[in-house]
């Protein structure tokens, strides 16, 4: 691991613009991601700026009826809020369905939304990639792909963005809050959150330089029968091939969001409104202009049937 | 956390610009300041005694309880977060000990298998493990055992599970419970059937 200098920041404005003023420099939060990629030299921070002490860990309830998730909120702790568990138990279950209990009480919710791709080639500094190193090529188009993504990638990238909660942060129509170096708030909607490689596959959301998550808003609660399910190679402790998030209303429609396919949460509200028709229409509507590899196009396949067996699901206990 | 004479100096010239958006450190002076080991001084609490150490900013937990505490029972397997051998307790809730740097736990209080019991008063995890044979070559087993402790305590403060049928019901004490909330923590010798039997014995016990 290269050397670095470490400092607590005071407040998030703080933060963020000690982190635009050093080149290099990073926050850490929970570290799972960041460590694991810094002792193999994909991270190289010159400065870690630690933001664990800055009162963000706190779920509050907004004035619009949804809730504001402090952006160091442990992935524990939000997947057991009894107010997450009633109103928007598809973040539970997606949060659940991730990592490993240990990981789960250290990995945050700012932090859980920018982890970087699991895709083998980014984790081999041997290998070229886009995305550790622009502009060196993709090892990964050509090579072994089974686990990579089938849509919304490009010739330059095929990495999924590998996190669980994000999937139901999409279906329920988060909003990311920042601040800016400049003291300056926003809100980015979850949509926009991530961005598509295209040609700059190191360009992972659209946060600007030093730009700080302070909390993760959602809506108030839309009802239905919340389910995810992730389908993996082994039954747990392991990231998905596919993952499907289903919000099923009593009416039949609903919300759908797909992971394990894609650069980010994969929802497209066109195919949503095709719940009604069923599994098939709304899969291939969701996955038009997919560009599969052969040894990941099983994956087409398996979110129709994932999906399938998931509104089956929903059906029988709405 | 106190901070070395080199660091602070660093910060202060942050510090001091902030909001002003150049000057901007670049990367080749800043790695300049950088050609030795930022040092970094943290006091944490370790099975109850309080330590102070003067750690290089890259140590990361496991290596500070290991190398300069000597405190070897926590063992380092993948050393990424994988294989749960580094398991220990900080501020009451499970960890890989591998994924957080020591200067991160500075006022921190850290529990080790040393910290739960020792061999003349053993708690009753590790006792259940020699019972019930939850071992072979026993590498793992230190990280299993303060898995096991930390996990009876999520059962228990109702923390729901990925098997869990209900959100809204408090967890159950079986074997599917324990099975995935374990999974963390890999036994390369495969004695986990053993592993569930011996928490499933300590977990009957109201503690």
């Amino acid at each position: 691991m290269r050397a670095f200098n470490y400092s607590r920041a005071d407040s998030p404005a703080a933060a963020a613009s000690q982190a635009a003023q050093v080149e290099g420099a990073k926050f850490i939060a929970g570290g799972t991601n960041l460590l694991d990629l810094m002792k193999l030299d994909i991270e190289t921070p010159v400065h870690l700026i630690d933001i664990n002490h800055l009162g963000l860990d706190q779920i509050e309830a907004t004035p619009e009826g949804g809730l504001r998730i402090g952006a160091l909120v442990r992935n524990t702790d939000l997947a057991a809020d009894a107010r997450v568990r009633k109103d928007y138990a598809l973040l539970s279950r997606a949060l659940l369905a991730g990592a490993s209990g240990q990981l789960r009480n250290m990995a945050t919710t700012a932090g859980n939304l920018l982890q970087r791709t699991r895709c083998p080639y980014f984790y081999d500094t041997h290998q070229a990639c886009n995305k550790r190193n622009p502009g060196s090529g993709c090892a990964a188009i050509g090579g072994v792909t089974r686990q990579l993504g089938i849509i919304g990638v490009s010739d330059a990238c095929i990495a999924t963005h590998p996190s669980d909660m994000a999937i139901a942060m999409r279906a329920l129509d988060a909003q990311i809050e920042t601040v800016k170096p400049d003291g300056s708030t926003r809100s980015i909607a979850m949509a926009d959150f991530h961005q598509l490689p295209g040609n700059t596959p190191h360009i992972e959301t659209s946060l600007t330089p030093g730009e700080f998550i302070t909390a993760v808003t959602l809506p108030a609660p839309v009802g239905g029968t919340h389910i995810y399910h992730k389908v993996r190679d082994r039954s747990s402790y392991a990231f998905a091939l596919v993952s499907v998030g289903l919000i099923l209303q009593k009416d039949g429609t609903g919300r759908v969001a797909v992971g394990g396919v894609a650069p980010k949460p994969w929802r497209v509200e066109a195919a949503e409104a095709l719940l009604p028709k069923g599994a098939k229409a709304v899969s291939e509507r969701l996955l038009e202009g997919a560009t599969p590899t052969d040894d990941n196009q099983f994956k087409l396949t398996l979110v129709e049937r994932t999906l399938a067996s998931v509104l089956a699901q929903a059906r029988e206990t709405a | 956390m106190p901070i070395s004479r080199r660091n602070f100096m660093i910060l202060g010239a942050v510090t001091a610009t902030a909001f002003a958006m150049p000057p901007f450190i670049s990367l080749k002076a800043y790695a300049a300041s950088l050609e030795q080991p930022a040092m970094s001084k943290v006091t944490l609490q370790v099975n109850g005694k309080p330590q102070t150490l003067e750690v290089d900013t890259r140590t990361t937990l496991l290596d500070a309880l290991r190398e300069h505490l000597h405190l070897t029972g926590t063992k380092k397997g993948c050393d990424h977060g994988q294989c749960g051998a580094c398991t220990v307790i900080a501020d009451g809730r499970r960890i890989n000990s591998c994924l957080t740097l020591a200067v991160m736990h500075d006022g921190s209080d850290v529990t080790t298998i040393e910290g739960l019991g020792m061999p003349d008063k053993l708690h009753p995890m590790q006792a259940a493990f020699i019972k019930h044979d939850g071992y072979q070559c026993g590498y793992c087993t230190p990280g299993q055992i303060c898995s096991a402790v930390a996990v009876l305590k999520e059962i228990r403060d109702g923390i729901p599970s990925h098997v869990s049928p209900s959100l809204t019901e408090p967890p159950k004490l079986i074997a599917a419970e324990l099975q995935e909330r374990m999974s963390g923590n890999i036994c390369r010798c495969g004695a986990y059937s053993n592993i569930i039997e011996a928490i499933t014995e300590v977990a009957e016990v109201p503690a």
